[in-house]
């Protein structure tokens, strides 16, 4: 109970799935998750990985039919998101627990204006006059950079930059407690990036709002966040605080993402990758699902999940040779704290 | 906007000189002689002449047709009916609302209807009354309107009574062939509506409606279905041209004393005037829905409104 009111966020073996054509696909399996207040987290992982879908989760908008939640828990505020009403549901999504999606381009209505747009987040959740919500909704604009006086003007004529800064301040316009930016810079241009993600630097010190920020971008992570945790396969496989993990990556698939990233100061002819492909999701390997892909897998690893393992305070790894039962060949594993969560 | 309305109102003129003069054209080609029909077999070869000379049938079909712009235009005048001797004008200000009135009240039903099926179909995909509707809609499309009328008279006139079977005075009256014309047209406007809200309700601006917190109402009704309008607005601009065409049968079936009669009925005793009279007056309903349908695009469309202006 203690841990469930300091963290913000508690998941618990999450498991999500879609029924699809070609089967049962697994796109969340057994994940373990947790976020103080105020601390923002960088969920990574490749295309696929659940990340989306885990987040669609926490909003409890994941579409139904084809998907479902299959398994496990989500504490929010130390409740349990899964047992609430719809009625409740609502309150929370946008009050409390907001969303800024990948693509500005699509994510904003192109009949309604703006303002209203903001507005309409600020009626539904705050006691407002329709006027107090416009000249809020018109405040929520300077906040992020636009001016006010834009409001009544539409999605298209907006560029994509600007319309992420209107999506952002559609999250951010009833200061909610938790802010899911799921890719919020990858539909944008690189000098445009750099400016929504200052943005979003400040705005999370103006609000003092716990986010995840899901991306596949390594280096935007770096600059924002506090922690990171690293997604593969719907499961997370290492999870620590951000120097931690990039001084020291323990996890062979993210010591992989490292190493795939290109090194400016050496001439190669070759990129580093990762071996292989990701699994099929309908159809996950018995065991670690890196296993396949992986250099030092052993027979151990296809003999269930490897449990999280904190092989530093608050870095944890989910890897059989963490576990004891595998080489360990990388890196030493001096503290073998017990499983998290 | 004025400067766009003005533009679309003069835009009407060439389209109804080019709509009379296509008529001009097929009704100078097209076989039997309105003398002979009017007068009968045993009339003289000089009556006939007489009446051609009397109506400038024997002229050239340019000056006839310059002849008629200048009538309509200049004297509001489209001439007198070869059979009734009454005029055009006449004639059509007698039938022509009761035309309008039977389009427009199909209309307005296979909107209504076919909205509202449409959204339901969506929101609840592949559910039991989908594919039931999706069904009907289907047989609405297929099924000839002359035939459903007649069905509708055998079933609800002749064996139930519950409405009479001709007539267009009562709204008893009107509910039958309302019903019947808009049959096709309001399992169009289903299928599209549900097609459109399909794609709409999938939308990464629904989904932000929804992270909102809105309620699912309010998600359909504001978000996904005033995007979903402007393919459906072209369908149902489309189909009100149809019903004035479709009004003919279905006032054939029902005995209604309207437009589309006195038009066969002209065309059958080559009574020009009339058939002149009356393709000019839905040549212009056309354009007036069209420009209409234009408005309504703009209404819920920001991005034809900014380009208005």
């Amino acid at each position: 109970m203690d841990q469930q009111r300091e963290h913000i966020l508690d998941i618990r073996d999450l498991r999500v799935q879609y029924h699809t054509d070609t089967g049962l696909v697994k796109a969340v399996e057994g994940l373990n998750l947790s976020l103080a207040r105020g601390e923002t987290l960088g969920l990574v992982g490749e295309t696929g990985a659940g990340k989306t879908t885990t987040a669609l989760a926490i909003m409890q908008l994941i579409a139904s039919p084809p998907g479902r939640i299959a398994g496990g828990s989500i504490f929010f505020e130390g409740e349990d998101m899964l047992a609430k009403s719809e009625e409740e549901k609502r309150h929370i999504r946008g009050g409390k627990i907001a969303m800024i999606f990948q693509d500005p381009m699509t994510s904003l209505n192109p009949v309604l204006s703006v303002q209203e747009q903001i507005a309409e987040m600020i009626r539904l959740h705050q006691k407002v006059t329709d006027k107090e919500a416009l000249e809020k909704a018109r405040d929520m604009l300077g906040l992020v950079g636009l001016r006010p006086e834009r409001g009544p003007d539409y999605p298209h004529q907006f560029s994509g930059g600007m319309k992420q800064r209107v999506v952002i301040a559609i999250a951010l316009a009833c200061s909610p407690r938790l802010l899911i930016a799921d890719e919020p810079t990858t539909a944008l241009d690189v000098t445009i990036q750099a400016q929504i993600l200052e943005l979003m630097q400040q705005l999370k010190q103006h609000f003092n709002t716990a986010t995840i920020l899901i991306s596949h971008d390594l280096g935007v992570v770096a600059q924002l966040c506090d922690s990171v945790a690293i997604m593969y396969a719907g499961r997370i496989l290492e999870k620590a605080d951000a120097k931690s993990l990039y001084a020291n990556p323990q996890h062979p698939y993210t010591q992989g993402l490292f190493n795939s990233i290109p090194d400016m100061t050496k001439n190669v002819t070759r990129l580093n990758t990762i071996a292989g492909l990701p699994p099929d999701p309908t159809e996950l390997p018995p065991g670690c699902c890196f296993a396949p892909r992986c250099a030092h897998a052993s027979g151990a690893c296809s003999e269930g999940s490897p449990r999280m393992v904190e092989y530093k305070p608050g870095h944890f790894v989910a890897c059989s040779r963490m576990n004891g039962n595998g080489g360990g060949a990388l890196g030493p594993a001096e503290e073998r704290g017990q499983a998290h969560g | 906007m004025t400067r766009f309305l003005l533009r679309r109102i003069l835009a009407m003129i060439p389209v109804c000189l080019g709509v009379t003069f296509l008529l001009f054209s097929l009704l100078y080609v097209t076989p039997g002689d309105p003398a002979r029909l009017v007068l009968g077999e045993e009339a003289t070869e000089e009556s006939l002449q007489e009446f051609r000379r009397e109506h400038y049938l024997d002229r050239p079909l340019l000056t006839r047709y310059g002849l008629f712009i200048y009538n309509t235009v200049v004297h509001q005048d489209m001439g007198r009916s070869y059979m009734t001797r009454r005029p055009v004008t006449g004639e059509i200000a007698n039938t022509f609302p009761v035309t309008l009135n039977l389009a427009s009240g199909s209309i307005v039903l296979a909107t209504v209807m076919g909205l509202a099926f449409g959204i339901i179909c969506a929101v609840k995909q592949y559910s039991i009354f989908d594919n039931i509707t999706m069904v009907i809609a289907m047989l609405g499309i297929s099924t000839p309107l002359f035939y459903l009328g007649i069905l509708l008279i055998l079933w609800f006139s002749v064996q139930l009574q519950w409405v009479p079977s001709s007539g267009f005075d009562s709204l008893s009256q009107r509910l039958l062939p309302w019903i019947t014309l808009s049959a096709t047209s309001m399992s169009i406007i289903t299928r599209m509506t549900r097609s459109s809200m399909l794609e709409v309700i999938r939308s990464d601006y629904v989904r932000t409606a929804r992270a909102k917190g809105q309620t699912e109402r309010v998600v359909i009704l504001k978000h996904a279905l005033r995007n979903a309008l402007i393919p459906i607005i072209t369908i149902v601009g489309i189909q009100f041209g149809h019903l004035l065409g479709g009004a003919i049968l279905t006032e054939s079936v029902f005995s209604i004393p309207g437009m589309g009669r006195l038009a066969v009925d002209a065309i059958k005793a080559r009574d020009y005037p009339i058939v002149q009279g009356a393709v000019l007056y839905i040549a212009m309903a056309y354009v007036v829905i069209n420009l209409l349908v234009d408005l309504l695009y703009a209404w819920v469309d920001p991005k034809l409104r900014t380009q208005c202006r």
